[in-house]
């Protein structure tokens, strides 16, 4: 068994890694974190098992350069709650979601993400974050509890 | 689903991926290990493939892109990306080879897939000037191994870098035109854009 060339990867999860990361990092950082997920991807690459899910490879990639975002950010100038909101604009308004969902806890924030943008199964999402598949059951579940409350507000 | 999951799944669109900066930057990064672009031809469009030495394919299109996508990852390397401004040289000068504007290439080709008789072959291929054709003996005695006329023409069909290396320089010493990786059409052709009316030009 060999490794698609890249280019096949990248083309595969692009889409879906950047929906994660605008969900996840926010708009202002999901550039950055993208080019830094897909480098460490293409980097380490060559070295992939060709049996390993590709998908929760880069997930959990991105996951950890979301997380590295989000640590920037709360040594440095702008907490998360603070991202103007017009960064979540989004043409039929549903965007505002993602506003609520950038306050979440970081555990409850990636496991939803995973979940709805990334439409990941339970037992990948506990692989990315590291917790398990009960938990990370959990954190979507009172994530959606917590985002229910907000969107009603 | 209930409506909070409802407009997750609406609303998870982000816009395009920022994929030009990430080619730019894996570029700096000395991470592409195969840059390939797709260069259109009279011949059809082409699949152009480069690696830091050099030119490492060039495929007709009757070949799946896949497919030599594929061996490219297996044998060089699988960091292969689409990346067109990495060989705006070789699709320059394909364009002006095809526009009669110039008649070979000034392309350095990297021969690292290539071994033994087949590289001998090859590079003695890609040393026969434009306007003229030599036959498979010829070919096989510039290779050092003068009885070889069939082995060479079997290296000639499996260059990888067909119309730059010009193995369609290469003819039966009777007249007829020999075989060709591309198909006789396309080596027609070749010889027609050089000025050679293809079998019995040999020695014009």
């Amino acid at each position: 068994m060999t490794l698609p060339p890249f280019q096949s990867f990248l083309d595969e999860h692009a889409d879906a890694v950047y929906r994660f990361l605008v969900a996840t990092a926010g708009p202002s950082d999901a550039d950055d974190c993208f080019q830094e997920t897909f480098l460490a991807a293409l980097r380490a690459y060559p070295r992939l098992r060709p049996d390993s899910n590709p998908r929760a490879w880069v997930m959990t990639i991105a996951h950890r350069k979301g997380l590295d975002a989000h640590r920037r950010r709360a040594r440095g100038a702008v907490p998360v709650a603070e991202i103007p909101d017009v960064a979540f604009s989004h043409p039929d308004g549903t965007g505002e979601v993602w506003r609520h969902v950038a306050a979440l806890p970081p555990k409850q924030r990636a496991a939803v993400a995973h979940r709805y943008v990334a439409d990941l199964a339970y037992g990948q999402i506990a692989e990315i974050i590291g917790c398990s598949e009960d938990a990370a059951r959990q954190n979507v579940s009172e994530g959606l509890r917590r985002l229910r409350e907000a969107v009603e507000e | 689903m209930s409506a909070v999951e409802d407009l997750l799944r609406r609303s998870a669109c982000a816009g395009a991926p920022p994929l030009e900066r990430l080619l730019e930057r894996a570029a700096d990064d000395g991470l592409v290990d195969v840059a390939y672009a797709e260069v259109d031809s009279p011949l059809g469009p082409l699949l152009v493939a480069s690696t830091p030495k050099g030119l490492v394919r060039v495929a007709y299109p009757d070949q799946s892109i896949d497919d030599v996508l594929g061996e490219l990852s297996r044998l060089v390397s699988p960091r292969v990306l689409e990346a067109p401004a990495r060989l705006e040289r070789e699709r320059r000068q394909l364009d002006d080879y095809f526009a009669g504007r110039r008649t070979g290439f000034n392309i350095p080709v990297d021969w690292s897939l290539e071994r033994g008789f087949t590289l001998r072959v090859l590079r003695a291929a890609a040393r026969i000037p434009p306007g003229e054709t030599i036959s498979y003996g010829e070919i096989a005695t510039r290779a050092g191994s003068p009885r070889a006329a069939r082995a060479a023409g079997n290296a000639l069909g499996s260059n990888r870098k067909p119309i730059v290396v010009p193995c369609h320089r290469v003819v039966h010493a009777g007249g007829g035109l020999g075989g060709y990786t591309g198909g006789l059409h396309r080596k027609e052709f070749l010889l027609g854009l050089e000025g050679l009316g293809g079998p019995g030009a040999e020695g014009r």
